[in-house]
């Protein structure tokens, strides 16, 4: 479908938008060029049910007028197509005394927080579709009580140019490569699920460098593990989240409610508080654009800002919000690296990145062996946060009992409740173990990669939304 | 419309002997409009178009999509799908929808008058509502969005097989998100209007509801666990009833990915449960003329007083079931290949209001809002376990508010369990209509 590494739009044509965009009184203009290339394949029920292959062409255009934010995409990178395009953002601007100012970029280029090694569609489509006949077989031979295997794989590239009418002209060429395995159990007491993602930002030697085997295993024992499962207990109860799988608990309980967004509209518990304890001391909650090859890393930002390492908490003192352009400029500071976008469809937003608690110096095994009776988490699934009251809801996909200081019995799937700060104080144990989970994390229906991590920890105290009595 | 139309007849007459192609093709012409603080935050204005190309061949389906209506490059779109299909397992049941003659009900889901709407009309109104809410209480503190949106789309579906099927609709709706105050506490409440035609936006309704969502939360606190009769509200029953049409796909039960496989004629809820999938309704959010195959789409009874009657089916799993499609493909847009999924969900509503079912029940937990309703749900074992907030029913009435709670139960003991539906019901923006219900027995854990 085309020449891949064409230039997208010659920068001489994002000059002349961004002056459109600024002829009637904008005070920034910004013009988001993105050509995405992805590539799908899912298996299902024995076979490989289908290959899609998608084009996204566009570039979205916004310009700021006072606290003002105009904005307008197109599918047309003609000069045509972005001059209209460009009217139609800077119509929020009514003075219309911008009179001709010009936009002289200047191009930066970052190092590059990772090298890709082979370009997805470099590789054959028969080379894909092999994986996931071998996610299949290892699935089902793992456990004769596999009655249903599903698998998908994805990869993309995405090729960006940001231009704004400060002069910043940057471009990136992103790679996502992911594999997903997902296992139906059946036995006495039902069908149990389980599931299993490999996920980075480098390109097909994600494969060489991690087992399709060892995932499609892990997915089979998660399902067959719960064919035993007792009901989840009801209430709170200590929970021992297992290192590198509940990272996205933090994601959701404080990382939302630090987004500059919800602090400068009072939507946020964590308003206010700078400076002040907001988490035990043994908490160190970073935010980390640049991580090798985790899935919330990228060079630069959606707003051309280089990504950067960004220390929320240490030690339990809140030290820093995250910000996007928008709201630095209102705040008179920085961007700290965190405007991102879905597409050239969306305007960008504060976000997350690769978002982690850093490990402390506990043993994993003594943390679960300290702990009479909970529950020992093993992986998490989806969650979510009302980033104004702190509350947050995760589910518990993998769980077991913790019983005299042992994991003893597997848990049926339940939902776990918290409040955000209330859960950073209850943070009473944190080991030397560390690892990271892919995610997608979703904020006002934009969805964007990120990663999120932890050691392993406990939380003293977390209501777990069972329907078993003591 | 009809250029839409024609660009999906001409792809789909592309396709060589032997070869099934359908081209689905979209436009959609969008506003958005977000107030903050008596401003205009942003306003957005767009429009997006693609088309997606399904080819089956030998028994083998690929596809591929282009974000742009551009002939030459649905060209390419249609060369990848074939290259694509080449690799998929040859699947007999794998194939494009055949015309079935039923006829597509009229619906009027397109009104003229959301084109000729002027932008500071749309800017009016989100102004508007932001600053009915702030003035609406004194504890409401902020309002974090206050948003008027629109869209018009339009939709074309053409194969080889015989498929031509165009509609188009329009949205607009209002939508606002306020968090009230009072000393230390802090709560969230939201409310929207959403129509077809901008003039029946119901502004003091949604502003109304955020205000008193927001504001009645207020002192909520956390209690004791226990079982409980629990009063799910309007929206809280759309999203249950939006899971059980997962569990009950066609596709899924083939796969032996559902609870209720195997279990058609049996009793499955109580009998107070009458489910149907209709979007030939037209009050239906969800209503359309045809599903995402091109077919008619039509009225489905799923569940008869408690007993289980139908699956859904598209043309894919009907063939794998041995039945014939019900018509319920969905598709999230031209980037995806239709799957089996519902558009306008209902139970037949009963006789009280939510007031009256609220009376019924006596004691218990009224929920307002549950979250987590995708990690919480396994449509695959049933297990239900979800956060909620709401505020607890004594003596019929709805008393002291409850937060950082959660419901839990498996979707088989909630369909069983449900005592009354009520009658207020409300089609909303999502594939399901509204109403109280009443569940018994429900586990709630708290402190």
């Amino acid at each position: 479908m085309g020449d891949k590494d064409a230039v997208l739009v010659e920068r001489d044509a994002i000059e002349a938008t961004l002056g459109t965009a600024l002829a009637r009184g904008g005070e920034f203009a910004e013009v988001f060029v993105e050509d995405r290339h992805s590539t799908g394949i899912s298996f299902d029920d024995r076979r490989i049910e289908e290959l899609s292959s998608g084009r996204d062409r566009g570039a979205g255009i916004r310009v700021v007028v006072g606290e003002t934010t105009g904005f307008a995409h197109t599918a047309d990178l003609s000069v045509r197509g972005l001059n209209q395009a460009a009217e139609a953002a800077a119509a929020v601007a009514h003075s219309g005394a911008g009179g001709v100012r010009t936009a002289a970029l200047t191009e930066r280029r970052d190092d590059p927080v990772g090298t890709v090694g082979i370009y997805p569609e470099d590789v054959d489509k028969a080379t894909k579709v092999e994986l996931l006949a071998r996610a299949d077989d290892e699935a089902r031979a793992t456990s004769g009580s596999i009655v249903q295997v599903s698998a998908g794989y994805g990869d993309s590239r995405r090729r960006i140019v940001i231009a704004n009418s400060d002069g910043l002209y940057v471009t990136d060429d992103q790679v996502r490569t992911r594999f997903a395995v997902s296992c139906v159990a059946a036995g006495d007491t039902g069908l149990q699920t389980g599931y299993e993602v490999l996920a980075r930002t480098i390109g097909f030697e994600l494969f060489d460098r991690f087992s399709i085997e060892e995932a499609a295993q892990e997915a089979a024992r998660r399902a067959v593990r719960k064919l035993s499962a007792r009901p989840a207990p009801s209430g709170p109860y200590p929970v021992v989240i297992k290192g590198g799988t509940g990272g996205y608990i933090f994601h959701e309980a404080c990382g939302h409610g630090l987004e500059a967004d919800h602090i400068m509209k009072d939507a946020s518990a964590f308003r206010g508080r700078l400076g002040t304890s907001v988490a035990s001391s043994l908490v160190t909650l970073v935010d980390d654009g640049t991580v090798t090859e985790s899935w919330g890393t990228s060079t630069i930002d959606d707003e051309g800002h280089a990504a950067q390492r960004n220390v929320l908490i240490e030690n339990g003192v809140l030290t820093e919000y995250m910000w996007d352009y928008l709201r630095a400029r209102q705040d008179g500071r920085e961007s700290s690296g965190n405007g991102r976008r879905q597409s050239y469809q969306d305007l960008p937003m504060v976000r997350m990145t690769n978002t982690f608690i850093l490990p402390g110096s506990e043993d994993p095994e003594e943390i679960v062996a300290q702990t009479p009776f909970g529950v020992y988490l093993a992986k998490l699934g989806g969650g979510q946060v009302n980033t104004a009251t702190g509350d947050f809801v995760f589910g518990m996909v993998e769980a077991y009992l913790i019983e005299g200081g042992r994991i003893t019995e597997p848990l049926r799937d339940a939902n776990l409740i918290g409040n955000g700060p209330d859960v950073l104080m209850k943070v009473d144990a944190i080991a030397s173990d560390f690892d990271m989970s892919p995610g997608t994390c979703g904020k006002d229906g934009q969805s964007v990669p990120v990663g999120s991590g932890q050691p392993t920890l406990r939380i003293s105290s977390v209501t777990i939304g069972g329907t078993a009595g003591d | 419309m009809t250029e839409l139309l024609d660009l999906a007849q001409k792809i789909a007459s592309w396709a060589r002997p032997g070869e099934e192609v359908e081209a689905f093709a979209s436009w959609q012409r969008e506003t958005e409009v977000r107030a903050y603080g008596g401003e205009v935050e942003s306003l957005s204005s767009a429009e997006s178009a693609g088309v997606g190309v399904r080819v089956v061949a030998q028994a083998r389906q690929g596809f591929a999509y282009v974000g742009n209506l551009d002939e030459s490059l649905a060209r390419e779109a249609l060369a990848e799908a074939r290259d694509n299909a080449s690799f998929a397992t040859p699947d007999a049941n794998v194939g494009l929808a055949s015309p079935d003659g039923i006829a597509p009900t009229s619906l009027e889901l397109w009104d003229d008058s959301l084109g000729a709407m002027a932008t500071e009309e749309k800017v009016a109104l989100a102004l508007e509502l932001e600053s009915q809410v702030r003035a609406g209480d004194p504890r409401i503190r902020e309002v974090v969005s206050a948003d008027y949106g629109d869209d018009q789309s339009e939709v074309a579906i053409a194969s080889s097989m015989g498929i031509s099927a165009a509609s188009r609709s329009t949205t607009c709706y209002l939508v606002v998100y306020a968090v009230a105050g009072e000393g230390d506490d802090t709560q969230t409440g939201g409310g929207y209007s959403v129509c077809r035609a901008p003039g029946e936006l119901e502004i003091e309704k949604a502003s109304r509801d955020a205000v008193e969502r927001a504001t009645r939360m207020l002192g909520a606190t956390k209690p004791p666990s226990g079982r409980v009769t629990a009063v799910f509200d309007r929206e809280v029953t759309a999203a249950l009833l939006s899971v059980l049409a997962g569990t009950l796909s066609g596709e899924e039960v083939a796969k032996g990915r559902s609870l209720f496989a195997g279990r058609l004629g049996e009793q499955v809820a109580s009998e107070a449960v009458t489910f149907v999938e209709d979007p030939t309704n037209g009050f239906a959010f969800g209503a359309s003329r045809y599903d995402a195959e091109g077919l008619a789409c039509r009225r489905v009874p799923l569940i008869d007083k408690g007993r289980l009657v139908a699956y859904l089916y598209d043309t894919y799993s009907a063939r794998l079931a041995g039945a014939r499609s019900t018509a319920s493909a969905v598709r999230a847009g031209f980037k995806s290949t239709p799957g089996v999924g519902a558009l306008a969900l209902s139970l037949t509503p009963g006789d009280l209001d939510q007031a009256g079912v609220i009376r019924a029940v006596g004691e218990g937990l009224f929920i307002q809002d549950v979250s987590g309703i995708h990690s919480g749900v396994n449509p695959v074992s049933g297990d239900f376990s979800v956060g909620a907030e709401g505020l607890l029913i004594r003596r019929g009435e709805l008393a002291q508010p409850v937060r950082e709670i959660t419901i839990a139960s498996t979707i088989q003991s909630l369909l069983q369990g449900i005592e009354v539906v009520g009658g207020d019901i409300e089609w909303l923006p999502s594939a399901a209509a509204g109403l109280t219900i009443a569940i018994g027995d429900v586990a709630m854990s708290g402190s």
